[in-house]
């Protein structure tokens, strides 16, 4: 574990944050978005908004894949488990998220659904061969990184030639979702790029934030150290009015990423026209379904899952809070019916969520003012 | 910031998995079924333990068992069921005396665990000191039940005059962890099935009623002892908070973790203070004291990594704050409902 330590350095951290009150211009405001969950867990669990300046304000990100997918997706997978009588299987993270019932799956399998939790598409393999008799459905979710092993497993699918295993299938992609964030009013000067995400589709797919419109990225390793450097390099890349992709995670992301992953996704997998986020509505080509040649095996398709919108609490907040333009205590709901127990809408759902994260870990402390 | 969250639904809800999980969701289940239920002045305290006159005063706690897997690296259900029981009875400050075991065992399981079981169990009361004086055993169907639950009731005797409750806890006392954080919790999680990750982290299972003893006897100053069980550290510490109307404020850098538990809960997404331990207590005693009752603890074996890890101040919100190892600043929360494998 002496890795971990050497990320975790409390003089590293107090030197990071020297530099950045070095480098951070007092005549003006630094408005940062980490995009990815990971991220907002090591700000908010080593306390990093302590250690930057008042003009550096960090806005939490979509979080997670399980916070941006909206609840008709659950109310169908809950429908898939309950009415369909398949196995369901999905990643613990899936189990509590609320659809719009105020139920979910772990409530579906406690009035006797079969919902299984599990840690990889192996285990699914696995529950598919035991029970040959039953319809076994893999509710698939994730950004890039949970896309390869899906797409594995797909093919294993085809390879041992089983007919009782399909996918629910609800991969995203991320630069979608920053484009999503950037259109409209938005309040966002620059983003700590996702890490894991990134070593799986490289760097260049986030060239497309380049523009005269568009934002600097910098890839961010996890480590809060990484985070804090990254913090460092943002902000001189904004001071130069620089847009374009930096890599502070070096040790782990290639411009290229990882391209027999990426052939791999590729070979399954096709762009959706569109795809409803949560927070964020309907995005243009965002999302990932099974190409034509493995419609077989499309959960959508073999159970004739229908389209269902559900919308969060029209007082949620999370569309401005992901745009930068309020903070989760602007929100009515914060704290008092809304609280990590008890999510009304996707910020909430998982402990990197914006507002799940300030709840948990900072609500001792007064928000930084929305910066104008 | 007073949450309201929705009211247990007793017409038509169900008993869900994250009801044992030592979290929020159970101190409902017991706010709104158990405690209006069974309200007495005995109950209504709301510790782990329950003091009732007769002679003496007397201690009673019980606690039922029901871990997977039954056996794990240091330790089976057997000895815990003990350990569990005689702690919760050591915390109040008694010497654990009798047990009572309830078995309830499922249609097929095999007679050679169980005597493993019940040998340990009788092991660990030997050492603890106590007699295991009355029991039941009942036999559920195969399919419903785990192979052996067990229930154990404890009775002890206070015999010192050391008033002791969250209620005597004042600002500025110090809290003293008796040894490493979140053993139990990892030991068992690396032998479920799916979870498997190279580590020889032994369970910390252990009767803490020498420890106990020692703390009332040295330090006049000791406010409140608990063992942060099912929730860890992080719970324990919330519950006094609320209990005693104050804060608590950590310092990251002085909690005792094992680097292979820090590292395993990296791997798990855990946090080594939501984890459950079964041979740990948290001290809280006077800043007069504290060094004093640090000094004993280390000497015993069961105390050898004992730690100051924090101190009790005023806060209108009853947070527990840390200071964490790089120098921000965070809440430890109560962790909110999350499914971990059953551990104890
Ligand atoms: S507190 Fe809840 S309802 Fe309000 S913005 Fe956050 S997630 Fe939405």
């Amino acid at each position: 574990m002496k890795y971990i330590e050497d990320f975790r350095n409390a003089r590293h951290a107090k030197a990071f944050a020297e530099k950045i009150r070095q480098v951070a211009d007092t005549g003006r405001n630094y408005r940062l978005m980490e995009f990815c969950g990971g991220h907002t867990h090591a700000i908010a669990r080593y306390g990093l908004e302590d250690l930057l300046p008042d003009n550096v304000r960090m806005i939490h990100g979509p979080g997670c894949p399980v916070c941006v997918l909206p609840m008709g997706r659950i109310d169908n997978a809950i429908a898939l488990a309950q009415d369909h009588d398949v196995i369901l299987c999905t990643y613990a993270d899936m189990m509590r998220v609320p659809g719009s019932h105020r139920t979910s799956l772990i409530k579906a399998r406690s009035e006797g659904a079969d919902v299984r939790m599990v840690y990889s598409p192996q285990d699914v393999l696995k529950i598919a061969e035991d029970t040959p008799d039953k319809q076994v459905v893999f509710f698939a979710i994730g950004f890039e990184t949970t896309t390869p092993p899906t797409a594995l497993l797909v093919n294993e699918i085809r390879a041992r030639g089983l007919t009782n295993l399909s996918i629910f299938c609800n991969h995203v992609l991320t630069p979608s979702a920053m484009r999503g964030i950037l259109a409209g009013d938005v309040q966002i000067d620059g983003f700590v790029g996702p890490s894991h995400v990134s070593t799986i589709i490289g760097a260049e797919p986030y060239e497309e934030f380049a523009g005269p419109d568009g934002r600097p990225v910098v890839i961010a390793g996890f480590e809060p150290l990484d985070v804090l450097q990254a913090i460092m390099m943002l902000i001189e890349k904004i001071n130069r009015n620089e847009t374009g992709v930096d890599v502070q995670y070096t040790r782990a992301v290639k411009p290229k990423g990882n391209e027999r992953a990426i052939a791999l996704m590729e070979e399954v997998f096709e762009l959706r026209d569109t795809f409803e986020w949560r927070g964020l509505g309907f995005l243009e080509k965002s999302a990932l379904k099974l190409k034509e040649a493995y419609a077989d095996l499309d959960a959508e398709k073999r159970f004739n899952v229908p389209a269902i919108s559900a919308s969060d609490n029209p007082a949620c907040e999370c569309p401005s809070i992901l745009r930068g333009q309020k903070h989760p205590v602007d929100c009515k709901l914060f704290g008092t019916i809304c609280t990590p127990d008890n999510p009304m809408g996707s910020c909430m759902v998982s402990s990197e969520g914006a507002c799940a994260a300030h709840w948990t870990y900072g609500r001792f402390r007064e928000p930084k003012k929305a910066i104008a | 910031m007073k949450t309201k969250r929705p009211k247990l639904d007793l017409k038509n809800g169900r008993v869900e998995l994250t009801y044992g999980g030592g979290g929020r969701a159970m101190s409902q289940l017991i706010d709104e079924l158990f405690r209006p239920a069974f309200s007495n002045t005995l109950l209504d305290e709301l510790a782990d333990y329950a003091g009732f006159p007769g002679g003496k005063r007397m201690v009673m706690a019980t606690d039922g068992h029901v871990i997977s897997p039954l056996f794990f690296p240091g330790g089976d259900i057997g000895c815990l069921s003990v350990h569990g029981t005689v702690n919760d009875v050591a915390m109040s400050g008694a010497k654990p005396l009798y047990l009572s075991a309830s078995f309830i065992l499922e249609e097929g399981f095999p007679l050679g665990d169980l005597h493993r079981i019940v040998t340990s169990m009788a092991e660990a009361a030997k050492a603890a000191g106590v007699s295991i004086v009355t029991g039941d055993t009942k036999v559920v169907e195969r399919g419903k039940g785990d192979g052996v639950f067990i229930t154990t009731t404890g009775i002890g005797v206070v015999e010192h005059d050391t008033p002791l409750g969250a209620g005597e806890i004042r600002s500025g006392d110090k809290i003293i962890v008796s040894g490493t954080i979140g053993d139990h919790g990892v030991a068992v999680m690396s032998k479920r099935e799916g979870l498997s990750f190279g580590t020889d982290i032994q369970s910390d299972t252990a009767a803490l009623h020498e420890l106990t003893a020692l703390a009332i006897e040295t330090a006049p100053g000791l406010r409140v002892m608990r063992d942060p069980t099912r929730g860890g550290v992080a719970a324990t510490l919330n519950e006094l908070a609320e209990a005693s109307g104050l804060g608590v404020r950590l310092d990251e850098a002085s909690l005792p973790i094992r680097p292979e538990v820090n590292g395993a809960c990296e791997l798990l997404g855990l946090d080594p203070l939501n984890v459950a331990n079964e041979g740990k207590l948290i001290a809280i005693c006077s800043a007069e004291d504290a060094d004093k009752l640090l000094a004993t603890m280390r000497a015993h074996p069961l105390g050898k990594n004992a730690a100051m890890i924090g101190e009790m101040a005023d806060d209108p919100h009853h947070f527990v704050q840390m200071t964490t190892s790089l120098g921000g600043n965070r809440i430890v929360d109560w962790l909110s409902g999350e499914q971990l494998p059953r551990i104890c």
